[in-house]
């Protein structure tokens, strides 16, 4: 390597440039770096007022069976209770709707099962329409990034909406029609100064549906629209346990579930009466 | 890489066309900017027909790429020699339209910046997965095996060794990106529209028909252009393979007639009726859906008479004919159409709305960008080339 | 060197654009505004030492969201035996319920946005 003294000059001033930069920076940036570990054990007086801790109710397969006979009383509470508890939006527009748990006539619900001659009073039944939880759900087999999946433990088919991209082949995928996506920002069809603080509004561009009240049930609470069913209407429990109302509901009554041909095995199950 | 800077030498045309191009781009991007901030509303989806304009686009572009294959095999596999100089057209439209592809996906999504998450979060049960990879794939392989190729043309010598092999790889894998692009829709069990086993036959065929048609019509420009000619008998040959590709598309779209009507199940039914005779007074894609069969009547009839086929201005009408009646079938009645009735056999209807016709355009400008550079560049250097080279070529196949 | 009447100055322009974020705030007084987070609670304890908080709020906010959502185990023990929800609005935001004059302080200061607040409702405060 040539090393004249103009070389050296350049390369000895680049150096010192270099070299200075850090500090030039920290002069800056001002104070000096923070420490980023915890300390060895904090000593502390124990703070009286941590919230209460509840008991969750455990379930190994939640389901819900509804009396339709007795929906049309408890509709409103029961709707009006889910849209309250989750910041639903209420947009008019019914491209934009956001639903979780709603109203639709039988002839709608169950086309397969109804027959030209069927009373208009049956054919006009109101029924609850939500999420169905299946046992082998199309939404969890098309998720590309795991965004809904189905918790094992208790058969809820859960949403992360931190995790959704909006893509939307759950909602192509769902035969129900029980998801909604956020086409705009909910909180424009909220009322900002009455929302509940029980649970996050979403944001655009993530679905969402029915969650079976997973976080009331972590508190030991049942699902909104189950405690606001005052008539019974809707009946929720664990199938998997042999004695629970739910399960010997559908042994002893004929019940529906909603396109049972598509192998989807709903959980919502139905008692026309 | 010598042969990227002949895109920057052309005329005030080519510039014209590019300044175009960029601005229909810029206008879309501010369109894109509000769609982020707003969101998807501003397009005319809906909670019934979640997937529009954009996904349609999508399904019918990935068509467009798997034909590359349609050129790429007889060449290579076959040594078909009058496709020698129109497999790097070929190769570089799958580049563009694949791009167009993942473009599409993503102006479709809701929460774009977390689009890794597919990466991150994989779900080996999810076709988008698989979609996702297999287009990535087929991108990256038209990218390298075009470049290198035509970098060696370009230097008058022969491509690596390992460009070979990539180029075997290549065929199967575009049948595979059309057929994954298929499975998006025929697992679906609540679509009865697409949940048919013909769904993937029925979009090779389309395909196979809307992709050398739209390289015959680009065949011709660069004809009219450049001083490349890619020749008139592989233009000749491509006409039969669009003849034939969409003759099969019409018996498939017969059949499924046949299938829905003979056994009158309305779930058969419901979406082919809605389609083509409108449903309980719907009928806004009735008119579209009888054009685009009209247009592929017309079309074969002209590209199947002899007489007719060897006027090469009808045969690039015939070819504009059936890549806007395959668009139409699959761009918008199949992806539309899937969507009605709903699950509760209700019927919303759609219509993309201006601002996402603008953003459509801005993606497809992008892509036609990417088209025109690279078809500088391969034209350019085939210019040079063809004095005395057509050994080269003929060594390069064989 | 040629055209150094046009490069020299040139120069000096590209270095200040380089440097704008050094000088900006020092030069216009806006460095003086250092965050001032008020604690408004009764309580003396946050679930970690305020040393942890600082440095790592984010990540155990990312994983309590993960565990809360997707594993279900929604209880954390702090060192000293408390028992509180993973929860952003039930735990977090129960004691620093200011959100301008808390997290705002050092969020704004520091120029970032958390996407956290587009569905986690920050509780009202008084003007």
């Amino acid at each position: 390597m040539r090393a004249d003294r103009r070389t050296f000059l350049k390369v000895a001033g680049l150096t010192l440039l270099g070299l200075g930069m850090r500090p030039a920076v920290n002069a800056f940036a001002g104070g000096a770096p923070r420490t980023a570990l915890l300390p060895a054990g904090v000593s502390s007086p124990t703070v009286a007022s941590a919230p209460q801790i509840a008991t969750p109710l455990v379930g190994s397969r939640w389901a819900m069976v509804v009396d339709v006979s007795k929906w049309a009383m408890d509709a409103k509470d029961c709707i009006e209770a889910c849209n309250r508890e989750h910041n639903i939006p209420q947009f008019k527009d019914p491209k934009e709707e956001i639903k979780w748990i709603w109203d639709e006539t039988f002839d709608k619900v169950f086309a397969d099962d109804t027959n030209q001659y069927m009373s208009a009073d049956l054919k006009e039944m109101h029924l609850p329409v939500l999420c169905n939880h299946c046992d082998n759900p199309p939404c969890v087999r098309v998720c590309p990034t795991r965004a809904t999946w189905k918790d094992e433990s208790n058969g809820i088919v859960m949403m992360d909406m931190h995790r959704c991209i909006g893509c939307r082949f759950c909602v192509a995928a769902c035969p129900y029609g029980s998801r909604s996506f956020n086409w705009k920002d909910p909180r424009l069809g909220l009322d900002m100064e009455h929302l509940s603080s029980s649970f996050p509004t979403r944001t655009r561009g993530v679905v969402e549906k029915c969650t079976f009240c997973y976080e009331r049930l972590a508190k030991g609470l049942m699902p909104a629209c189950v405690e606001a069913s005052k008539n019974r209407a809707l009946i929720f429990g664990d199938m998997g346990d042999p004695n629970s109302e739910v399960r010997r509901l559908v042994e002893s009554h004929y019940t529906l579930v909603r396109k049972p041909n598509l192998g989807t095995r709903p959980q919502v199950y139905y008692i026309i009466s | 890489m010598t042969i990227l800077e002949k895109a920057f030498i052309g005329g005030r045309r080519y510039w014209g066309w590019i300044a175009f191009l960029v601005a229909i781009i810029a206008v879309a991007g501010v369109l894109y900017l509000w769609q982020l901030s707003y969101g998807l509303a501003i397009t005319g989806m809906s909670r019934d027909v979640t997937w529009g304009f954009y996904i349609a686009q999508m399904t019918f572009l990935v068509g467009v790429a798997a034909s590359a294959v349609m050129v790429v095999g007889p060449y290579y596999l076959h040594h078909y020699k009058t496709f020698g100089r129109i497999t790097i057209l070929g190769e570089f439209l799958a580049v563009a339209a694949v791009t167009m592809c993942v473009l599409f996906v993503v102006v479709d999504l809701g929460q774009p910046s977390r689009a890794l998450n597919v990466i991150l979060y994989f779900n080996p049960s999810s076709i988008m997965f698989y979609d996702f990879l297999v287009l990535s794939g087929y991108l990256l392989l038209n990218l390298v095996i075009g470049w290198f190729v035509l970098s060696a043309e370009a230097k008058s010598t022969t491509p690596p060794s390992w460009v070979r092999p990539l180029i075997y790889l290549s065929i199967p894998w575009a049948i595979s990106i059309h057929t994954v692009t298929a499975f998006l829709y025929a697992g679906l069990p609540g679509r009865e529209l697409w949940l048919t086993a013909i769904m993937a036959p029925r979009f090779l065929a389309s395909a196979f028909a809307s992709g050398p048609s739209l390289l015959i019509i680009l065949a011709l420009i660069v004809r009219r252009f450049t001083r490349f000619d890619p020749g008139v008998q592989a233009i000749q040959k491509l006409a039969s393979i669009v003849t034939y590709a969409m003759l099969a598309n019409l018996f498939f779209v017969a059949m499924e007639f046949f299938t829905a009507f003979y056994s009158q199940i309305p779930g058969h039914m419901n979406g082919l009726s809605y389609l083509f005779f409108g449903l309980e007074g719907h009928s806004r894609l009735t008119p579209w859906m009888w054009t685009s069969m009209g247009l592929a009547v017309v079309a074969l009839a002209l590209l199947g008479v002899p007489a007719t086929r060897k006027n090469e201005g009808i045969v690039g009408m015939a070819a504009a004919a059936i890549f806007i009646a395959a668009w139409i079938d699959k761009g918008i009645g199949l992806v539309v159409g899937g969507f009605i009735p709903n699950p509760l056999d209700e019927i919303t209807e759609y219509s993309p709305t201006a601002p996402e016709v603008g953003i459509t355009l801005g993606v497809y400008a992008l892509g036609f960008l990417i088209l025109t550079v690279l078809y500088r560049i391969a034209t350019a250097v085939k210019e040079e080339v063809e004095v005395g080279s057509r050994s080269q070529l003929e060594r390069i196949g064989g | 060197m040629y055209d150094a009447n046009k490069i020299v100055p040139g120069l000096i322009v590209f270095l200040a654009f380089l440097t704008f974020p050094m000088w900006y705030d020092q030069a216009t007084g806006q460095a003086a505004n250092v965050p001032n987070p008020q604690i408004v609670t009764q309580e003396t304890q946050c679930v970690e030492p305020k040393e942890v908080m600082r440095a790592a709020h984010m990540e155990m906010l990312n994983s309590w969201r993960d565990q809360t959502v997707r594993e279900g185990t929604r209880v954390f023990q702090t060192t000293d035996g408390r028992e509180y929800y993973k929860s952003l609005s039930d735990t977090c935001l129960n004691c620093h319920s200011n959100k301008t004059q808390f997290c705002d302080q050092c969020h704004n200061y520091a120029g970032v946005q958390p996407v956290c607040w587009d569905c986690h409702i920050a509780p009202k405060e008084n003007e």
